[in-house]
């Protein structure tokens, strides 16, 4: 059964977009940092926010193939939903990175020649020794040779074999499956290298002078909870409009399951990058924190706080996890603790001593592209039957049960 | 009348399965299936309650954080402050960031050395206890369904023995108690 986007539905996405845009201009209109950093920063969160949803969703399909896991079959529709959306998040960062290669913004400061360049004003021997790695032509090579290439040409092709697995059966379907398991432990390997160095090359080197070889999966911990999130929000609307009629109790509480594991996740290599640099205290390696605990104190263990403590409180259960109110209700909670999560890897770094509190530029651009996103998926949703046609392991899946 | 116990030998988990639900279904209490491991799906057919291990668990964790937290706290704060690195050592919430790694490990340690033990205990299988199952072949290829008359009031023995013969069984065995 195909899902169709009912008009009620399509309206709402459409007003948050729209409600979204109108937050964002009035937020535009009164930023006044220089070359409108703030807008700049703020299209860049939001636009890796939504990107790394779903990144995060692509590497979990290809996890859910390469580790042939059988009761994730019932749902991977949604998973392939999630991540059509790369494209869209993936050309709003392109823009952002572009601008700022071209001095139009100076978000990464490291971008702008004049600090390599020794006696002008704002030269950086520190930032010129990173030269070897942060210069323009090795790091566009990076972005659209190298991250972009490969996370779009898999998504393009995991979807297309997904769908193209729908009209097998027998041997052929069997042996397309294996080719579909064998690329995906492919793609997870290139995964796990570029989605590091990506973490770096876009968020870490904002804050150009610190450093962090966890950074890159604190960064993936963090968007991998969102689609973890958005996965299990969606499969519960999915059956309040009574789609998914298969879907049951024990797919519920799996989801629920990788949304409280992954949280964990994400708290322990946070901690892990934070209690190492708090101990040791050198001085260039502590003032990332330092800055964050001294002016963005709220921010910093607030997003922390909602991160760790809510699902580890609430959906620590056997009973909460199958509790679609209580997995919808932290689940959004968490949602936003990961958008600020990404708010304090950003705003601190890119507007200095300008960045006081997030604003409506903020909040109004996730707007936005929650209403793009949201747009963009259950589009996608009604492409396809929602429940697979074909899979090796669908007969599995629907009779899953712990 | 003495009291009989039944044993019901079956080679195949799902055939048990099928007969445990034939004699739930007509009124009959199963005492306990001896397995070679555990069958899935069996514990609700013969109204086994769900475990409550993870209550344990959860109970063993918190003890572990608390006993960890709070002899950190009696150690390096309050009886001899420790000077560790400059690490600031005057308040308890100044120096916990040093303190996660052991409690998170201690929290650990004792809930799953409690869980293991409890589970141990519970099941009575603590290691030099003997054995609880009626046939050793339950260890190897044979599932078994026990049934006592003392559990199903008003029932004989032959009544059981009856129904059973009715399901695909690999043999009976019946003793006194």
């Amino acid at each position: 059964m195909n899902f169709t986007f009912s008009k009620r539905a399509r309206t709402l996405c459409t007003g948050i977009l729209v409600l979204g845009l109108v937050l964002a201009a009035v937020g535009i209109i009164n930023d006044h940092t220089d070359h409108h950093q703030n807008t700049w920063a703020a299209l860049f969160i939001n636009g890796f926010f939504f990107f790394g949803i779903s990144l995060g969703a692509l590497f979990f399909f290809a996890l859910q193939n390469a580790t042939e896991t059988s009761w994730s079959v019932m749902v991977k529709r949604v998973y392939e939903g999630i991540f059509s959306y790369l494209p869209i998040g993936a050309a709003v960062v392109v823009v952002v990175l572009a601008a700022g290669s071209m001095g139009i913004h100076h978000v990464w400061s490291w971008m702008d020649p004049a600090v390599i360049t020794e006696g002008s004003d704002t030269y950086d021997a520190v930032v010129e020794h990173k030269m070897p790695f942060l210069n323009m032509p090795f790091f566009w090579f990076r972005v659209l040779g190298m991250y972009l290439p490969t996370f779009l040409f898999g998504a393009y092709w995991f979807r297309k074999q997904s769908l193209a697995l729908d009209g097998m059966t027998g041997e052929a379907l069997v042996k397309h499956h294996l080719l579909v398991y064998r690329r995906s432990a492919l793609f997870l390997v290139l995964f796990a290298v570029l989605s590091s160095v990506m973490a770096w090359d876009w968020i870490m080197s904002i804050d150009v002078h610190w450093f962090s070889t966890l950074f890159g999966w604190y960064v993936f911990a963090g968007m991998w909870v969102g689609s973890m999130i958005c996965a299990v929000v969606l499969v519960m609307y999915l059956k309040s409009k009574g789609y998914l009629p298969q879907v049951n109790n024990s797919h519920i509480h799996d989801m629920g399951k990788w949304v409280f594991a992954v949280s964990f996740l994400w708290t322990y290599l946070y901690f892990s990058q934070f209690m190492l640099y708090w101990y040791s205290n050198i001085p260039e390696e502590v003032i990332y924190f330092k800055d964050r605990i001294d002016n963005h104190t709220w921010l910093m263990w607030g997003m922390f706080f909602v991160n760790f403590v809510v699902p580890m409180v609430l959906l620590m259960s056997r009973d909460a996890k199958r509790n679609p109110r209580l997995l919808i209700g932290v689940g959004t909670v968490i949602f936003i603790g990961h958008w600020l999560d990404l708010c304090q890897m950003v705003l601190p770094g890119a507007l200095g001593d300008h960045f006081h509190h997030i604003g409506l530029l903020e909040i109004g651009l996730f707007l936005t592209f929650l209403g793009v996103f949201m747009l963009r998926v259950l589009t996608t949703l009604t492409k396809a039957p929602l429940t697979p046609v074909n899979h090796p392991y669908l007969e599995e899946s629907v009779h899953h049960h712990i | 009348m003495a009291n009989k116990v039944i044993y019901a030998v079956y080679d195949d988990p799902e055939v048990l399965k099928g007969a445990a639900r034939k004699l739930v279904t007509a009124g009959y209490t199963v005492r306990d299936v001896f397995s070679p491991f555990p069958v899935h799906g069996l514990d609700p057919i013969i109204g086994i309650k769900r475990t409550r291990l993870g209550i344990a668990a959860f109970m063993f964790g918190i003890t572990g954080t608390s006993l960890a937290l709070l002899g950190m706290y009696y150690m390096m704060i309050y009886d001899w402050p420790m000077n560790i690195g400059g690490k600031p050592n005057d308040f308890f919430y100044q120096n916990i960031p040093a303190f996660i790694p052991v409690t998170f490990e201690f929290t650990i340690l004792c809930a799953c050395h409690g869980m293991a033990i409890t589970y141990l205990i519970r099941n009575k299988t603590l290691p030099g206890m003997p054995a609880r199952n009626p046939d050793p072949r339950s260890t190897d290829d044979k599932f078994i369904i026990e049934l006592r008359t003392e559990d199903n009031h008003g029932r004989s023995a032959e009544d059981i023995t009856g129904l059973l013969r009715g399901t695909p069984v690999f043999e009976i065995n019946e003793r006194q108690c």
